[in-house]
Formats: structure tokens, sequence, C-alpha cells
């Protein structure tokens, strides 16, 4: 029972940090109508450059974001305006391609520079613990999760509280009306993007502690983030953060009962369930889609 | 109706010098090296081919059909082992069989994805492939897991080895067209395109979409299985993350966009153009991961300068050319 108890705990603060990634993965599908099949490697992408700035630099992990958030938010805006606007016809397909040659471009650069070794950032809390009851948890668990319930919590004043984070709920409701009032959906479209990569160089830091990692490693965290956004619900944020806490949990719990090799598969088990009874998800709204 | 006439003289004409060069093809280059490149891009004419059947005509966007591809290696391979059968040519009779249980899974499959339209169903596929590379991870006692499975090894030796897979990545490549031909001129074809112009109003004039769907994810994903089969064969040896691989599904679908979504001969155009493209640059720079980073430029090039795909540009460019033809003349009259 303590096995349990302990997985669901730290399901709940890994299923913190996947929340942050989902979040900025459903912010740009609810924007811009693309699925981002990059947004796994852009992930793999932060965690490298703070691993190359603590290793060289013996900068803090989690201080290094302070550089590599922004780095990664222009960067993202780069990718929107040369990779994503030029799509005109077919977007949600053509969208999925370029994002997927994204990702490629990625592993193959960081296969070129890192070779496909796997890496760990270490810091003395991934190691430090405290006790809790019968177990004890790793301080890093606990920072990574504030820090990604701090980051939400900013985008979430952002969203509700500004009148730029109007501009991005009126373009996810509906481009083309928001487009007629005055906003220059282009550029929302961009900044969105842009905090997307952000929130995946965030991500980024907690997954290259907590876990190694290689340039291949993005396959198996994409599969997991878009199963959690379409769990949510497509363009749901609220359905995005509750999906990833539930299915780490689940997942985690899987981990200590059955075992650990069957503990993604329960993603997939739960996406067949779900979309059995709620084919638009947890959250989504029934609409009509058109490719 | 002359013109008509002789339009179909020439393509009958054309269609029968590139298969009779197809066909001879290994007798004018044997080296394996040649046929090697050959086996792979007729493997993906008919790979883009099959995709196109979903993705062109109905308009679905699958990314997972490498799950199609490798479960259909996985079939063969293991059939192969079961019955015992020893290499030569008897595991092509078993490559049908292995098709059709490709198409069965993908019944089961389509059943729950299709109730799923545009994003959601590509998100899906997605999930549904990596699903399958990990239960053929920890199925160890069935697949071999990570130490992979193993098929008979093909008796033929030096130049000859590739040729009985070029025979028959070619047959299914026809067959593929064939299908997909049969399928274009139908009413059934028709009621896939309207699927993918509006499902809603399709419902709505009578069209069975949830059937015709299904039916096209059944073929497209028996055609794909049975390739994915004859591909387990020649390589003799497989894993799960190299024959279930998102790059091969990728691959297919970026032929497609780049021949001409929905076409008939545009995967075919795609396939030959990008595939030994693929391979070539696979062979220069595979040792360094610096191929990853060619494909994916040859890949947004690709899309940001022939998003609609070249057969359908170049038709509005003949079309606009025949419009503005008899405009010019009537103009320059005084």
């Amino acid at each position: 029972m303590t096995l349990v108890l302990e997985a669901a705990v730290l399901g709940i603060l890994t299923g913190g940090v996947y929340a942050l990634m989902a979040s900025g993965l459903t912010l740009i599908f609810g924007v811009m109508r693309i699925i981002n099949v990059g947004h796994g490697a852009l992930v793999i992408l932060g965690a490298y450059l703070s691993f190359v700035l603590w290793r060289n630099l013996s900068i803090d992990p989690f201080v290094s974001l302070v550089v590599t958030m922004p780095v990664m938010f222009v960067l993202g805006v780069i990718l929107q305006v040369v990779f994503i606007r030029p799509l005109k016809t077919d977007r949600e397909a053509l969208s999925v391609l370029v994002t997927y040659s994204i990702a490629l471009g990625i592993e193959g650069l960081l296969g070129y520079f890192f070779s496909s070794n796997y890496l760990q950032i270490t810091a003395w809390y991934d190691t430090a613990s405290f006790p809790i009851g019968d177990f004890r948890i790793t301080y890093v668990y606990i920072y990574g999760f504030l820090l990604c319930l701090a980051i939400l919590g900013a985008i979430f004043l952002m969203l509700y509280r500004t009148t730029f984070g109007g501009a991005i709920r009126a373009t996810m409701l509906n481009r083309t009306a928001a487009q007629l009032v005055g906003i220059d959906v282009d550029r929302v479209s961009a900044i969105a993007f842009g905090i997307g990569m952000a929130t995946a160089a965030a991500g980024g830091v907690v997954f290259g502690i907590t876990n190694t990692f290689n340039p291949g490693s993005h396959y198996d965290l994409i599969s997991r983030l878009l199963t959690i956004i379409v769990l949510g619900g497509l363009g749901s944020l609220r359905g995005a953060i509750i999906a990833a806490l539930v299915m780490l949990v689940i997942e985690d719990i899987t981990a200590v009962v059955i075992s650990p090799v069957w503990a993604s598969f329960v993603f997939f088990v739960i996406l067949v369930a779900v979309l059995l009874v709620r084919p638009q998800g947890l959250f989504g709204l029934r609409v009509r889609e058109r490719l | 109706m002359n013109r008509l006439r002789d339009k179909r003289v020439l393509m009958a004409v054309g269609l029968v010098a590139v298969l009779t060069l197809t066909l001879v093809l290994p007798a004018i280059s044997p080296e394996s090296a040649t046929t090697n490149m050959a086996v792979f891009t007729l493997m993906y004419v008919g790979l883009a081919t099959a995709w196109n059947i979903m993705g062109g005509y109905t308009g679905y966007i699958s990314l997972g059909h490498a799950g199609f591809f490798g479960f259909g290696a996985y079939a063969l391979g293991l059939l192969l082992a079961r019955l015992s059968i020893a290499g030569g040519y008897a595991p092509f009779l078993f490559v049908p069989v292995a098709g059709l249980l490709t198409g069965l899974m993908a019944a089961g499959v389509g059943w729950f994805a299709l109730r799923t339209r545009a994003a959601t169903f590509v998100i899906v596929t997605i999930a549904f492939m990596f699903m399958l590379q990990l239960l053929a991870e920890n199925l160890t006692s069935l697949t071999g897991g990570g130490a992979g499975l193993g098929f008979p090894n093909p008796p033929w030796r030096g130049d000859f080895f590739n040729i009985p897979f070029y025979y028959a990545m070619l047959a299914l490549a026809v067959l593929g067209l064939a299908v997909s031909w049969s399928i274009r001129r139908s009413k059934f074809g028709l009621g896939l395109l309207a699927i993918r112009d509006d499902e809603d109003k399709a419902l709505a004039v009578g069209v069975p979409a949830r059937a015709f769907k299904l039916t096209a994810f059944v073929i497209s994903a028996t055609l794909v299985g049975m390739i994915g089969s004859v591909y387990g064969y020649y390589v003799t040896f497989i894993y799960p993350q190299f024959v279930v691989d998102p790059l091969i599904g990728i691959s297919m679908v970026l032929m497609v966009f780049l021949g001409g979504l929905g076409t008939l001969w545009g995967p075919v155009l795609g396939a030959v153009i990008l595939e030994p493209a693929q391979l070539w640059l696979a062979y220069n720079y595979g040792a360094s991961r610096l191929y990853l980073v060619l494909y994916s430029a040859v890949f947004l090039l690709v899309i940001l300068l022939m998003p609609r795909g070249i057969i359908p540009s170049v038709r509005d460019l003949i079309a606009e050319r025949r419009a503005s033809a008899p405009a010019a003349r009537a103009g320059a009259a005084p």
C-alpha cells in the first residue's frame, strides 16, 4: 500500500511537469490548429541547452532557465514565422509534416554534436530527499512541481488578466472573427508558438534531471504528450493539466503494481477507452472538424 | 474526341514502356547496389500508393501506417517460424496471409480510430504506432522483444539475391496501383472523395461514410502489411524500433504530398524522386547523424516549395496555358 501511495504522490509531482509540457502543446493547437509533433524534440533540446550550461559553466539547471526559456521563445517565434506561417492550404496535414521534419532536424543535430549516448543533468537535489510518512521524496520532484505550477500560473494570469491573453483566447475561439475585430492573428500565433517553446524548455530541465535522455528520447515523450492533449480535449488547457496528472498517477501505479515495462502501455489503453466513450476527449467540445 | 483518343493511346504506350523497363531493369543493371535501391524505391511506390487510398482519397491523414508495415513483417516472420518454412520462394506464398492478418488488425484499430476526425485521428494513429512498437518490444516470448526476430535465410547469393525481392515488390506496387486505379473509377472511390470534401454533407446525401472509411483504411493497411512482410524477409532480421519506424511512416506521407495528394500517379512520382535521394543521403552521411538533418532539410524544402504536389501544380500550369492561349490569339486579332 505504501508503494502505491508513493507511486501516486510521485505521479502527481511528475504529472505537474507533463502538465506544463502538454499545456504548451495544446495552446499551440488551440491558437493555430496545428499539431506540433516536434514538441518532444524541443523539450529534449531544452534539456540539452541546460545540460550544456550546467556542464560547461556549472550553472544550476533551474537557474539556467533564465537563459534557455528566452532563447527557446525566440527560436519558437522564428520557427513559426519561417515554417508554419507560409502554410496556406492543407494546414493541418502539412503542419504535421513540417513539425515532424523540425523534430528530425533537431534529433540529427543533437546526435551530431552529442552522439546518441544517454546523458543526465545532476544536481544536489536529485539525490537528497526528505521523508513523508513511510517513504522519502527527492527534492527535485518538489522543485520541478513548484516550478511548473508557477509557470502554469503565469500562463493562466497572462491568458485571463491581460489584453494580449484576451487576443490569444479570441484567436483560439474563432480565428476569422478575431481577425475581423482587429487582432493580428499572425503575431498572436508566433508568440503563442514561442510560449509553447518556453514551456518546453522548462519541462526539458526537469525531464533532464529526473530522466536520462538522448537525441531519440523525443519519440517516447511526444507520444505521451499527444495522448494527454487528446484525452484532455484538443485546445483545452484545463483538460491537458487534469489529463497529465491523472495519466502520470495511473502510469506510476501501474509500474509498481504490474511492471514498469507496461507502464507506458496504460496510456494507450486509456486513450482507446476514453475515445470509445467520448471521441472529443474529456474537455473537448464536439466541433465539426474538417481537414 | 480525337484529342482524347490520342491522349489515351499515348498514356497506354507510356504505361507499357515504363512497365517493360521496370520488368527488365535487373537485366540491364544487375549490380546489387542498383537493384537494392530499386527494391526500396518500389517498396515506397507501393507504400505511398497504399497510403494515398486513405490519406489522399478519403482525407484521413494517418501517421501510423508504419505500424501496419511492422505488423505485416512480424506476422510473416512468426508464420514462417511456427510453420518451419525454409528460405526460398515459399515464404512469398505467405505474404497475402500476412496482409490478411494486417487487414484484420486494421479493421479493429479503424473501428475505434475512425470515431475521431482530423487532428484527433492523426494523433490516434501516432499513438497506435507507438503502442504496436511497445507491444513488439514487450511480448518477448512471441516477438523476441528487443533481441529481434529472424526470418529463414534466403538461399540466393551474390547479385541474384535482390532479384526475387525486386519482383515481389514490383508485383505489390502494381497491385497497389491497380487497386488505387479501380477505386478511383468506382462509386466507392467517389464516395471516398465526397467524404474528403465534406463528410457531413456526404453522409447527408447517403454515402455510408463509416463503412467506406473503414473499408479504405483496411485496404490501405492490407497493402502496407504485405509490403512490410516482404521487407522483413528481405532484411531477414527485424527489430521493433527499426520495423515500426516513424521515419517509414512519415516518408510515405511526404512522397504522396510531393507527387500530389489524391492523384493516381503522384505517390509513384514522389517515391521515385524521394527514395533514391534518401538512400543516397543515408549511404553518404549515414555514419554521422547528419543524414537526419539533411532529410529534414529535404522534407522542409518539399513542403514549403511544393505544398500542393507536383502533379496538381503541373496540371494547373497546363490548364492556365490552355485557357490563356485562345485569349491571347483573340487579343492579337485586330
